[in-house]
């Protein structure tokens, strides 16, 4: 938006430069000028909205895999309820939770810890029991307590499926977040929205909006890939 | 919308009293979005099955279906329609070719899977029987893949349905006019329409899911249902 509060009709159409007022690809200039007003706090916003959805849905995760790793039975009730659960359009779960929390940030974050959730039991599922028999055996005949087996043997081999998991959430997550805006200004979906309400959709505003999204998903994936090659020293081929 | 409407949990018996009294509205707007999804479907499926079918074929260019699928996560679905919004114009083939293109990387990346990870012993054996290329893919790699295949369309289908609601905000009509557009039918119509969606998302899900396990050949059944959307 290039006006907070509105005004007339077409706000500051006439007040662009020939670029804008134009309907030309892409303005430049309207970004370098709108960055600090616009795109930047749209774009720490929306970094903001998926740390803190990752970080609570891994918070919730975690422990809800190593239960039902404990206690099998759990495992395929939690998992059907988990693949409905991602059916729900994100466009309708955002307002289906408005009359619970209100047309806060709050509604945006409860349903994208509901979809990361979906995303990361799973994987940490997978991970847990992507571990060879006969290396638990080994631990158990080397001494090590059930607790020790989890925590020194099965966890650490898990690490690759579970990293995998946090990168399908984390980029879920900057794609849905966009959607979010559709309840409440926040995030990289503004802009993209309130190009959409101009008259003539405002091109420069959508591209640079939606190149931001791309490139936030992508060096997040990055950032995760590095942090495996981090934690995980032995060779890709012997996992 | 006022605050009342905001703070009272009544606002869902008010969203079912919407529903009870707009039947043929909801109705036609939920018409409106399955046609859309349809259209998105089937002009994606024309796309990357085929062509993920001959490139597993042939085992070739497995970067184009892995990247096709990176990308169809990468790119969000609200930048996707937007963006193509200002290329095409407000409407139906706008919606249509943004959805299809979302279809397309889980269609093309399970659809290269299905075939390029058939047995290779079968495909010899085949070979050994004198069998042609083309003879080979009809009659052991498909059928081999079929499971896969269709839970590349299944994936799509539900990605697509789950999607066209927003289409709305660029004229795609459906459901998603309602939800947006929450100064004509207050939030009892926006919820109200928010449970036709999920309901239609979660029953185009458990239909194919069904569809699956009656299409996949006898040797190969086991439960799909279950199964993480990661996979």
């Amino acid at each position: 938006m290039r006006l907070a509060g509105g005004g007339p009709v077409i706000p500051n159409f006439g007040q662009g430069s020939s670029c804008v007022t134009g309907d030309h690809v892409f303005c430049w200039g309207w970004v370098k000028a709108h960055w600090g007003d616009t795109l930047g706090p749209a774009l720490v916003q929306h970094i903001e909205l998926t740390l803190i959805a990752v970080a609570i849905g891994f918070a919730i995760a975690f422990p809800l895999a190593l239960l039902a790793h404990r206690y099998h039975r759990l495992e395929q009730p939690f998992g059907t309820v988990a693949a409905l659960l991602y059916t729900i359009p994100s466009l309708a779960l955002f307002q289906l939770l408005v009359p619970f929390t209100g047309i806060t940030r709050t509604t945006i974050e409860v349903a994208l810890v509901s979809y990361t959730l979906v995303i990361l039991f799973p994987n940490i599922m997978a991970g847990l029991r992507s571990v060879p028999a006969d290396v638990i055996e080994a631990a158990q005949g080397m001494g090590l307590t059930r607790r020790q087996v989890l925590w020194r043997i099965e966890l650490p081999l898990a690490v690759p499926s579970i990293i995998a998991g946090l990168r399908i959430a984390v980029v879920s997550t900057v794609a849905i977040a966009t959607i979010a805006a559709t309840l409440l200004r926040d995030g990289l979906g503004s802009p993209i929205l309130d190009a959409l309400q101009d008259p003539i959709p405002f091109k420069t505003e959508i591209y640079s909006a939606g190149l931001l999204a791309v490139a936030l998903a992508l060096a997040a994936d990055t950032v995760l890939v590095a942090l495996r090659h981090v934690l995980v020293r032995w060779p890709r081929n012997a996992e | 919308m006022t605050i009342a409407d905001v703070a009272n949990l009544h606002t869902f018996v008010d969203a079912f009293r919407f529903i009870g009294d707009n039947p043929h509205f909801l109705l036609e707007k939920a018409w409106q979005q399955i046609e859309l999804s349809l259209a998105a479907l089937a002009l994606a499926a024309v796309v990357a099955l085929p062509l993920g079918v001959v490139l597993g074929h042939f085992h070739r260019f497995s970067g184009l279906a892995i990247g096709a699928s990176i990308f169809g996560r990468a790119v969000p679905s609200l930048v996707l329609i937007a963006a193509f919004l200002t290329v095409l114009g407000i409407g139906f083939a706008n919606n249509m070719v943004a959805l299809a293109i979302l279809g397309t990387g889980p269609m093309l990346t399970n659809a290269y899977d299905a075939v390029d990870g058939v047995d290779r012993d079968a495909v010899d054996a085949a070979r050994g029987m004198g069998m042609t290329g083309g003879q080979v893919l009809a009659r052991i790699e498909l059928p081999l893949a079929i499971p896969l295949l269709f839970t590349g369309i299944r994936i799509a289908a539900v990605t697509i349905v789950a999607t066209a609601p927003i289409a709305a905000i660029a004229g795609g009509g459906g459901l998603g006019d309602i939800i947006v557009n929450q100064a004509s039918y207050r939030l009892a119509g926006v919820l109200g329409a928010s449970f036709c969606v999920m309901l239609l998302s979660a029953g185009v899900f458990l239909a194919l899911a069904a569809l699956q396990s009656a299409v996949t050949p006898k040797g190969l059944r086991r439960s799909t249902l279950g199964r993480a959307p990661s996979s």
